[in-house]
């Protein structure tokens, strides 16, 4: 079942000469619990698009639509409550001022939720932090830390949809594994639909069911997660982001 | 390598010994392993204090050289390029201005000789258009040409040693790729010695000959590029088995456990 439906969004910042058109012509569809990503190089609009979807951006034209109902450019509270965003930094999406439990409850505020202490302890459970780390605040807190508070945040909605925006490319490889094993753990015991955006081919391999392969603003292709695994992308550009993702090779620049 | 922080004295690098020769060396580890504090203490660039029984480039004891022999040092016989060109390259002078500066710096030319050496060298990192980013400011260049920018002005003076510092982490894998090609050739041709630094395993794998691994301060392992894949140290292996991709889907990610035996000795910290 199609929860996200995405149809000719174009995505434009500044006007006359300063125009800058982020997103072409984009379509695709989200299935209800897939893990699709969005692959691309900086400034392919991978993130635009995502912000988008998130209620962040709302200069946008064309068609969203969000289980069957069309998305305006400015959402209701409601589907804030289903679709919730984590960000790359988790240096800069954490308020500095603000302890974890401040950082936890604004959202229950905002939505108007009970049981407020109940939720706030589940959250932290839910990303394993300790009940010691509810009254810290961010510079208490390593990289991995704060991204899994970042994560505790977008959870204790009971969203449906996360949309991650290169959620571990801040961190050291080994937190980004522990990470990424939070998240996969998290899509199967909440059934979360997600939808991942990466520079990293690695991470969306190992994330995701289906993938699409973004340039300069628009779609190149859509690929199968199992593409990841041998490079047989249709497009040269898909084949290049490949190669240049298995490391340094003499040959690659001259056969791209 | 320590440092004093808040009257307690934190130990950045510790006994380190490595030689190396014109050849390309990797310096692999996370964030706080002393990777790039080892390729400063080289240069001198750093804040703490450094200490070694040896510390030679060449015939030139780095220990004892005075402020003047150092400061020829640094971008003559020994070169250095950073992450991010936004911050290392000056940003209210031209291009070609600081490229005829650096090396002017170390060798008495012409500034007719300087100016043709600098629009040569640009070329030779594969800029199209040399005139153009001769004239350019650096904001008016993409993050790719910034750091070509930056490589041909650290190899006008012809270092025999470059010192590369997640030279292409702020760039696009693309764009990685030409710039790697570049210093590759050019250790090639030059027979120069490179360093690079970088948290990147798979990427120091397939571009260097041989890598060290730091953690915590030490070197854990020393392999050649091409074994990487029997590496030893649990530490080294734990990096490559963290490492997500499409083989690894449907089951999880190996996570690190951290041994305190991978600190030998006294710990600097957590």
């Amino acid at each position: 079942m199609t929860l996200i439906s995405v149809a000719n969004l174009d995505i434009s910042f500044g006007s006359g000469a300063d125009r800058v058109d982020a997103v072409k012509d984009v379509s695709f569809e989200v299935g209800s619990k897939e893990s699709f990503g969005l692959v691309g190089e900086s400034g392919s609009g991978k993130s635009t698009i995502l912000r988008a979807l998130a209620g962040l951006n709302p200069n946008w034209q064309g068609t969203i639509t969000y289980d069957g109902e069309a998305l305006a450019s400015r959402q209701k509270l409601a589907f804030h409550k289903k679709v919730q965003m984590v960000f790359q930094d988790p240096f800069g999406s954490l308020h500095p001022r603000q302890t974890v439990d401040q950082t936890l409850r604004e959202p229950l505020a905002i939505h108007r939720m009970d049981e407020r202490e109940r939720r706030i302890l589940e959250a932290l459970d839910q990303v394993r932090l300790g009940p010691e780390f509810r009254f810290r605040f961010p510079h208490q807190l390593s990289g991995g830390q704060r991204q899994r508070v970042a994560v505790a945040r977008a959870l204790i909605l009971e969203p449906e949809t996360l949309l991650l925006d290169e959620p571990t490319s801040a961190l050291d490889v080994s937190i980004q594994a522990e990470i990424l094993n939070l998240l996969v753990e998290l899509r199967q015991s909440l059934a979360l639909t997600f939808v991942l955006v990466s520079h990293n081919l690695g991470v969306i391999g190992h994330m995701c069911d289906r993938l699409a392969v973004m340039q300069q603003g628009r779609i190149l292709e859509f690929a199968d997660g199992a593409v990841l695994e041998d490079g047989a992308f249709e497009t040269g550009y898909a084949q290049q982001l490949y190669r240049a993702s298995q490391g340094y090779s003499r040959e690659a620049l001259e056969t791209a | 390598m320590t440092f004093e922080e808040r009257g307690r004295l934190i130990e950045a690098v510790r006994a380190v010994s490595f030689a190396m020769g014109r050849e390309k060396l990797g310096i692999v580890g996370e964030s706080g392993s002393g990777k790039s504090q080892t390729g400063r203490a080289i240069l001198g660039l750093t804040d703490g204090k450094v200490e070694a029984e040896t510390l030679r480039f060449q015939d030139m004891d780095l220990l004892k050289v005075n402020a003047a022999a150092r400061r020829s040092l640094r971008g003559g016989g020994i070169g250095m390029v950073m992450q991010d060109p936004k911050f290392s390259l000056n940003p209210v002078m031209r291009i070609g201005k600081q490229l005829v500066e650096a090396l002017r710096a170390h060798e008495r030319v012409s500034s007719s000789d300087a100016r043709r050496r600098a629009l040569d060298m640009l070329e030779a990192v594969q800029i199209d258009d040399p005139e153009r980013v001769y004239r350019a400011f650096p904001h008016e260049l993409s993050g790719g040409m910034g750091q070509r920018a930056m490589i041909a002005m650290m190899l006008l003076p012809g270092p025999d040693l470059l010192i590369a510092d997640e030279p292409t982490s702020a760039l696009d894998v693309t764009v990685q790729q030409t710039v790697l090609r570049i210093m590759d050739r050019l250790v090639q041709e030059r027979g120069m010695g490179l360093i690079l630094i970088s948290h990147d395993l798979e990427l120091v794998a397939t571009f260097c000959d041989r890598i060290l691994v730091m953690y915590a301060g030490r070197i854990v392992e020393t392999l050649e590029a091409s074994n990487l894949h029997e590496a030893k140290h649990p530490y080294t292996q734990g990096l490559m088995a963290c490492l997500p991709s499409a083989r690894t889907r449907g089951r999880p990610l190996r996570v690190m456990q951290r041994d305190t035996a991978w600190l030998g000795g006294e710990a600097p910290r957590p």
